[in-house]
């Protein structure tokens, strides 16, 4: 049985012409300088909703690889307040009700309040990257995200010079997140990033997958993409922004100190404790490949971290 | 014909969740809808770990529940035993070939550096010996020595299920239920060993104690 496997690594004809098709159209209406994904897939619920993104000069950069299959990107899913299984997310996060949605900023800023999403983000300014996403369980895809830079929200809330830290949290609602009792994280999930993370021009706040609106397992109706760091770092359903003064303690950092640290770059020097990080398995793939320092962003953001031991800031 | 209409069904029964596995990798090659996740390989590798600690724990219960319930099971252990073999052996096959492919320099960094894999590895070592001395010959030719030998099984749960606990990422509730029921079955087989030692003692009786501890 085991010996007959040769073929699962070749994308499914299904997969190529879907991929493909998609990649030609988004080519051509790139060209007439506007990228739309318009009913290119079928809908995942009721509520989504076909975005408009401009081109950007982050846009697929350096992207040759194939875009992971829409359907692994929304049935394989680490969001722990929904289940524990990859496919939990997916089966329960239909209970997440993100219209309406507020976001709480506050901390060192001079505009704190309450937000919508549309106060945030700016929907005529939407823009598509495709990014790697590397999880620290050593898979990957590489997924069409739209959405704007953070730094373009961060502006608008105007940080003091106090604000060295940007902390995020998830929202924490056990009528709407049926796994949240079993507690296995102290909820809610915290993650942050240090200001000049936050403010790089990669890091996005994203609101839509493959021209939609993001599915409530991705992360509805907004959440953080770090290209460089671990997938745990992007905050899903976000609701509360802060500036603060301090590091933050961000949950899987309380979960296990010694395995999970403060910035979470993707480096395949640094292994975790129980895995090795050299090596990882891009989803629809059949064998490993070599992981890239900072998930092949170090052009971009090694020079955030120069002269600091990755090592040891791991 | 078939003296023991039992033992097919019981080989049915412990190989149904391979035979599962398998159809669904067949699937998966075919590019066919399966159930093993984007993620084939890693949902080998939780599956076939699960059924082998499940086997292991399934083989340890077996005196006990012919004991206490006076079940006619015990000529079953032995097969029993040689299915979570056969689990761990998936197990370790596809970390070693559709996960890391030969990849020599991880998987032995793996093996040496992480105690994670570490009690994995001593688990699934300790297993071989067992299963190599399974035959009815062995066991008569070891006499003695195989009762001796065959309660490695216990420390080699122990590792197992220590694996187990430090692969999870966050939710350990699996593992501890696993570790639970380890200590109940050790605590039963410590309990009869107790009073088994003073029953006889109390007879005043000599003899091969030890041989008849590790026998009970
Ligand atoms: C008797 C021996 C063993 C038993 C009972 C066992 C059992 C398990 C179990 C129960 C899991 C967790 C599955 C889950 O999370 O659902 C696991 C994970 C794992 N085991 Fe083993 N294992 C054994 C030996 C080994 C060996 C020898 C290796 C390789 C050298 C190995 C490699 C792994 C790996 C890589 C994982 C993690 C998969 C992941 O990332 O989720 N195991 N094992």
């Amino acid at each position: 049985m085991l010996i007959k496997i040769k073929k699962p690594w070749e994308l499914s004809e299904n997969d190529v012409t879907s991929v493909g098709n998609y990649k030609t159209r988004r080519d051509f209406i790139k060209a007439a300088g506007i990228v739309t994904a318009a009913g290119m897939m079928a809908p995942y619920g009721a509520l989504a909703r076909t975005l408009t993104a401009a081109a950007n000069p982050y846009d697929g950069r350096d992207i040759k690889e194939e875009l992971t299959d829409k359907r692994a990107i929304l049935g394989y899913n680490n969001y722990y307040e929904f289940g524990m299984d990859k496919s939990d997310p997916s089966d329960n996060a239909h209970s997440l009700i993100t219209v309406p949605w507020s976001i709480t900023v506050d901390g060192h800023c001079e505009k704190p309040g309450t937000y919508g999403v549309e106060d945030l983000i700016d929907f005529n300014a939407l823009e598509e990257r495709i990014y790697r996403m590397r999880c620290v369980e050593a898979w990957s895809m590489v997924i069409p995200w739209v959405g704007v830079s953070l730094s373009e929200i961060i502006k608008k809330l105007e940080p003091t010079s106090k604000a060295k830290y940007v902390y995020f949290e998830t929202l924490e609602d056990e009528a709407q997140m049926p796994a949240l009792l079993r507690g296995v994280i102290k909820w809610p999930y915290k993650e942050g990033l240090r200001m000049d993370e936050a403010m790089h021009p990669l890091t996005l706040m994203a609101v839509g997958i493959y021209g939609e609106t993001l599915a409530n397992q991705n992360g509805a109706p907004l959440r953080l993409v770090v290209p460089w760091k671990y997938g745990f770092k992007g905050v899903k359903s976000i609701v509360k922004i802060s500036f603060w003064e301090d590091e933050p303690n961000t949950s899987w950092m309380r979960l296990a100190p010694h395995e999970y640290g403060f910035y979470a770059n993707v480096n395949p020097e640094v292994s975790h404790p129980r895995w090795s990080q050299a090596k990882e398995r891009r989803i629809g793939d059949f064998s490993r490949r070599p992981t890239l320092k900072f998930n092949g962003y170090g052009e971009e953001v090694a020079s955030l971290y120069a002269g600091m031991d990755l090592r040891k800031n791991y | 014909m078939i003296k023991d209409f039992k033992r097919p069904i019981l080989h049915l029964i412990c190989l149904a969740p391979s035979l599962w596995l398998f159809h669904q990798m067949w699937l998966w090659y075919n590019f066919a809808p399966h159930s093993l996740t984007a993620n084939p390989i890693e949902y080998i590798t939780d599956f076939t770990g699960d059924w082998t600690v499940r086997f292991l724990l399934i083989s340890l219960s077996v005196t006990p529940l012919a004991k206490i319930f006076k079940f006619k099971i015990l000529k079953y252990r032995r097969a029993i035993g040689l299915y979570a073999f056969y689990y761990a052996s998936l197990h370790f096959l596809n970390y070693m070939v559709l996960d890391y492919f030969f990849d020599w320099t991880l998987i032995l960094e793996d093996i040496f550096k992480r105690p994670a894999l570490t009690f994995g590895m001593i688990g699934f070592t300790l297993l071989i010996p067992l299963a190599i001395t399974s035959t009815k010959s062995i066991i008569k030719k070891m006499g003695k020595n195989w009762i001796k030998l065959h309660r490695l099984v216990y420390v080699l749960t122990i590792f197992a299920i220590v694996h187990n606990y430090m692969m999870v990422k966050a939710d350990v509730l699996i593992p501890i239920i696993h570790a639970s029921i380890l200590t109940v079955l050790l605590g039963y087989r410590v309990f009869s060993y107790k009073s088994k030692k003073s029953k006889r003692s109390n007879k005043q009786l000599s003899g091969d104690r030890k041989h008849e501890a590790i026998v009970s």
